[in-house]
Order: structure tokens, then C-alpha cells, then sequence
């Protein structure tokens, strides 16, 4: 691609990224969550990844690092529910601690410090939609490439 | 000529069944219940109403697909594991296939 599809590319990448964090963070409070947030970040790898195929060094293996990290962090909250009552409690709950804060029935205007797991849910599901998607097209980009003197 | 012409007949057995899911699709639709009003359950009730105040997160979407339903979640997340490890070994061109070939030497 040409020059300026470069650059803009790698300009809207961290706004980009930001935007599905927010998404992700905010996903016990507002419409959207994990895997809303998680394919929001994955566009922006997909956008580089389109602009700039095999020019820039990205290697597959800190996705997959990532997406076998929010898989086992899933797995890990959903196991730590067993030593408070059975798998998958929300065990941080109205608990008045970090992410316990209690919530009134009704409309309100809602506090980042509640949900309990639900927002580290959210955030291990965001991590891994992000690096699953983003793997797919990193593999169908770079297949096109290798096959590129075969069939050209 | 004639060869093509049976080959377009319109009234065989494909084009009768998709004729009577046709009626079928519009007797759903005219029994279907109006926009906005659906049918009160139980459990959406339980939902609405305790939501918020036993998960404390504003969103009840999420604490549904978080906490009371998470274990499908779980499952979902795991389907989008192999997913992805299936067009990992579909996509990449040069296999190494020396593992394969190290057990064929022991043997």
C-alpha cells in the first residue's frame, strides 16, 4: 500500500485501541463488553496488518500468547468461585471491597467500582476475542503472500 | 431442446416445499405478538428485578452473560479457541511435520 495508508493506519491504531479498552472497561455499565471491545481492538491490528502485509514485524506468537492469557484468566476466575460457593460465583459481589461496591434497584448513575468478576471477565474475554480475531487475519493475510509467485 | 426444457419444471418437489415454508413463514407471522409486547415470564421478571442489586453491575446484559449464564460463556470462548487453532493449521504452508517423522524412525 501506499505511504499515506501507512501512516494514517499506524495514527489510528492507539485511538483505536483505546476505544475498544473503554468499551471493554465499561462493559458492566453500558451496552457492549468483552467481545464488542475485543473486536474493536482486533480491527485496528487488521487494519495495519492490511496496510502493511509483510513489511512490518509482527509475529503470530504474542497473539497467541494472548489469546491462551485471557482464556486461562477466564478459566482461572471461574475455578477461584469453588472456595466461596460453586464454579463460576461471583465471589466479589457486594462484598465492599475492590469492584464490591453495592448497587440500588433502579435507574442510577452507576459506579466503575462495582460488578464484581464481571468486569475481570470482561476484560480476560476482551484480551482474548482481540488476539483470536486478529490471528485469523494475520493467517489468511500472510497465506496470500506465500502463494504470491505461484500464482502471479 | 426438449432435455432443457425438463430440466426447468416448475413444479417439482424442491419448488413444492419451499412453496408450503413460504405459507408456513406467513401463518407464523400473522400469529406473531406485536412489537414491544412480549410474552411475561417468570425469569425475565427475576432478572429485572434482581439484577442490580445481586451482581451490582448496572448492565443486566452483562450479568447475565457474566454471572448467571457464564458457563455458556465459557463454552463460547473455548469455540472461538479452536476456531482459530483450526485456521492456524489450515493456513500456514510450510508444516513441520518432524514429530511425525522422529516416532516413523523409533518404530
Amino acid at each position: 500500500m501506499s505511504k499515506i495508508i501507512k501512516i494514517v493506519s499506524l495514527t489510528a491504531l492507539s485511538p483505536i485501541i483505546i476505544f475498544g479498552l473503554y468499551i471493554i472497561s465499561h462493559g458492566h455499565l453500558t451496552p457492549g463488553g468483552g467481545f464488542q471491545g475485543g473486536v474493536i481492538i482486533a480491527s485496528a491490528f487488521v487494519l495495519v496488518l492490511v496496510a502493511f502485509k509483510n513489511d512490518i514485524k509482527l509475529s503470530h506468537k504474542l497473539f497467541v500468547f494472548f489469546e491462551s492469557l485471557g482464556l486461562v484468566f477466564f478459566i482461572i476466575l471461574a475455578f477461584l468461585g469453588i472456595f466461596k460457593n460453586t464454579f463460576l460465583y461471583n465471589f466479589l459481589a457486594n462484598s465492599s471491597g475492590i469492584l464490591g461496591r453495592t448497587i440500588q434497584f433502579g435507574a442510577n448513575t452507576g459506579c466503575l467500582n462495582s460488578g464484581g468478576v464481571i468486569p475481570l471477565m470482561n476484560l480476560a474475554i476482551g484480551i482474548e476475542v482481540a488476539a483470536a480475531l486478529s490471528l485469523v487475519a494475520l493467517f489468511i493475510i500472510r497465506h496470500k503472500d506465500q502463494n504470491k509467485t505461484k500464482y502471479d | 431442446m426438449k432435455n432443457e426444457f425438463k430440466k426447468y419444471n416448475f413444479l417439482n418437489i424442491k419448488i413444492i416445499i419451499l412453496i408450503v415454508l413460504f405459507i408456513l413463514l406467513f401463518a407464523s407471522f400473522a400469529t406473531m405478538r406485536n412489537f414491544g409486547e412480549p410474552e411475561k415470564t417468570e425469569m425475565d421478571d427475576y432478572f429485572i428485578r434482581n439484577a442490580q442489586e445481586q451482581t451490582g453491575s448496572n448492565n443486566v446484559v452483562a450479568s447475565i452473560v457474566f454471572d448467571y449464564r457464564a458457563l455458556d460463556t465459557l463454552g463460547e470462548a473455548v469455540v472461538l479457541f479452536t476456531a482459530v487453532m483450526g485456521i492456524s493449521l489450515i493456513f500456514t504452508k510450510n508444516r513441520n511435520f518432524s514429530v511425525l517423522k522422529k516416532n516413523e524412525q523409533n518404530n
